[in-house]
């Protein structure tokens, strides 16, 4: 039994076909190997040998004895080529038993395709299209207002009962969202408030108000910049985790596992990753207020000679305590947002790795459309107050 | 019948793993692991949870590497063959895997036709036409060829899965129980499937299953896993007169009641 030589049945010689006339009609011969690895070169060349065959009138032998392998897509080709000649005209010889078996068992499977359904109209697709488009938006709403419904009810259940509130879970959200994204917000902080400051000195200078620069840095960063800059990041960063660890968890049915079990997937789930976004969004704003302030008062020394002490008591003179709670006041409610559309989109999941890699675009592409919104609404809320 | 298998005498071997040993960090999952599969059987492959029936499935296909000793198919040594010839053997096999592997952004015709795609140059409506065909051999409805993999049933998703394994025509199927999960009468309709299969499309079938009832009605010859080798091999009457304690609870528990009678007819 043991060591026959190497085999290769991956080795295979071409398929030919011929015909020849003979003495009852036309012979067609048929040799070499009809596999499915063999038939793709001269499925070309068998087109124009079909046409003239189904255009002969006399009677057609189809001669096997020189076949070779054969498999399911071989036997299927040949099913095709034999359909050609009317079943009255046509003879086949040379088949053995097995080949016999095989044209059997998959000319007993074929079927006739499906009738392609003619679709509607390119004007019908896109009106169909923009409906659902708009009936998306609408039942996301709706989605995302009845998720914040259900993190409302935990949270007041919570408030009755503090013990409720799944304390583990939550600090391990904390550290995700909060410590780890620690460095790479107060790096890009740091970098973002150089370079305002080095613009801000750069044209300041020509006006010889080189002083104002540190005005400039003050209240943008903590107005705007640096709480818009660091809920983008955010968003990027937890939101596409969120959406992608509850969807994958959609995926598996373990969310239904929850809910059989008798237990709130808001409540375990949702809730610990918006209350722990909720609180990690301002503390990241804040580093984020202090390392472009530092990377602003690094510019101003080197580049615009403008010494640490004159740059803090001028940026003294320039901000309020109010500048910056206008700035960390929005935090709270992006943070809101984000982990809302995030977990919303990562329940929509469905059965597809598509499904989810879509949602979890789509998650951090409307959570980043929607800090830009809520820092609109603040700007006229606050413009309007006139802070 | 299938082209890869012509030319191969019958009941030669085609598997033949020599001292495979596999392990993972300290733990050795096989060692030393003798094994032949032969041309044209359906081999079944039983082993308590855990002992390793899949890892051999895998170590075979090339997922998990080799601690030691050698698998050799078609005669080639896998360890040692050049790209050509492991490319040729990979188009020669079609796996089965335990929950169906299906790629979920893809319908089952889509699916079908991903071995074809990559490795064969068809025209589109020779593909369509071999997947449809293929589709109908498992016993599967036309509508099923347009459907996404999260649409269909566990045993509609083990059919359009077998569909795949079948793609390309090969010589061997792998098939990780196949019939987990499915009801008696589907469990049984597709033994019957893999049977009628073996014997048109002459397959050779390596099949790791728990199922008592497929290793009765369709395996040829039967290996059990056990303290990391194989412990038995042999038709199942070979099974049900081997004197160890784990292969006497598996072939003669309560749930095994039905097999002594019909074997020894």
């Amino acid at each position: 039994m043991d060591s026959a030589s190497p085999l290769a049945p991956w080795a295979q010689s071409p398929p030919t076909f011929r015909r020849d006339p003979g003495d009852a009609g036309e012979v067609v011969r048929l040799s070499g190997d009809w596999t499915i690895r063999t038939i793709g070169p001269i499925e070309a060349d068998l087109v124009p040998f079909r046409r003239d065959l189904e255009a002969a009138a006399g009677a057609v032998t189809f001669d096997l004895g020189g076949l070779g392998r054969l498999d399911t897509a071989g036997a299927l080709v040949l099913l095709h080529l034999f359909g050609d000649v009317a079943e009255a005209r046509r003879t086949i010889v040379g088949v053995d038993a097995k080949q016999r078996i095989l044209l059997d068992e998959v000319a007993g499977a074929e079927r006739e395709p499906a009738a392609p359904q003619l679709g509607p109209g390119p004007v019908i697709r896109f009106l169909i299209e923009l409906g659902r488009y708009g009936v998306g938006w609408w039942v996301e709403a709706r989605a995302v207002l009845g998720l914040l419904g259900g993190v409302a009810a935990v949270l007041f259940k919570i408030m009755l009962h503090p013990s409720r509130l799944r304390f583990i879970p939550f600090v391990n959200q904390l550290q995700r969202t909060a410590l780890d994204a620690t460095p790479i917000i107060t790096l890009m902080s740091f970098l973002i408030g150089c370079i305002i400051a080095q613009q801000g000195a750069f044209y300041f200078r020509r006006f010889g108000a080189d002083l104002y620069v540190v005005d400039m840095v003050g209240v943008l960063t903590l107005r705007e910049i640096a709480v818009i800059l660091t809920a983008v990041m955010v968003a990027g960063r937890s939101g596409s985790a969120f959406t992608a660890e509850l969807g994958s968890m959609k995926m598996r049915e373990e969310i239904d596992a929850l809910k059989v079990i008798g237990l709130d997937p808001v409540e375990i789930l949702v809730v610990p990753r918006l209350v722990a976004l909720m609180i990690a969004l301002p503390i990241l704003t804040f580093l984020s207020d202090l390392a472009s302030i530092l990377g602003a008062a690094i510019v101003c020394n080197v580049y615009a000679d403008i010494p640490i002490e004159t740059f803090l008591y001028r940026l003294h003179a320039a901000v309020e305590m109010r500048t910056f709670f206008v700035g960390v006041s929005k935090a709270p409610f992006m943070a809101l947002i984000i982990a809302l559309v995030a977990c919303v989109q990562g329940l929509q999941v469905e059965g597809s790795a598509e499904s989810l890699g879509r949602r979890t675009t789509m998650a951090v592409v409307k959570s980043i459309f929607m800090v830009v919104v809520v820092d609109g609404i603040f700007a006229m809320f606050y413009a309007a107050a006139g802070v | 019948m299938s082209a890869c298998a012509e030319g191969i005498a019958e009941n030669e071997v085609i598997i033949r793993c020599r001292g495979v040993t596999v392990g993972f960090g300290e733990r050795l999952i096989l060692d030393g692991l003798d094994l032949d599969v032969r041309r044209g059987e359906i081999l079944g492959f039983v082993g308590g949870s855990g002992t390793g029936k899949s890892v051999l499935m895998r170590t075979i296909l090339g997922l998990n590497p080799l601690r030691g000793g050698t698998v050799e198919v078609f005669g080639h040594d896998l360890g040692a063959v050049d790209t050509a010839t492991r490319a040729g053997i990979e188009r020669c096999w079609g796996v089965l895997f335990q929950h169906g592997a299906l790629f979920s952004s893809l319908t089952v015709l889509q699916n079908i036709q991903v071995p074809m795609r990559e490795h064969l140059h068809l025209t589109q409506g020779l593909m369509d036409d071999l997947a449809r065909l293929k589709i109908a051999m498992v016993g599967l409805p036309p509508d099923a060829a347009d459907k996404f993999p999260s649409e269909l049933s566990g045993g509609m998703i083990k059919r359009a899965s077998l569909a795949r394994a079948l793609a390309l025509d090969p010589a061997i199927v792998f098939l990780d129980e196949p019939t987990s999960g499915l009801d008696p009468i589907g469990a049984g309709d597709f033994d019957d499937l893999i049977a009628k299969l073996r014997d048109t499309l002459g397959l050779t079938v390596f099949m790791v299953t728990h199922d008592l009832d497929s290793l009765r009605s369709v395996c040829d010859r039967i290996a059990v896993l056990g303290n990391r080798r194989v412990l038995v091999e042999g038709p199942l009457a070979t099974m049900l007169t081997f004197d160890d304690p784990w292969v006497k609870a598996y072939f003669r528990g309560t749930r095994a009641r039905g097999l002594a009678a019909p074997a020894a007819e």
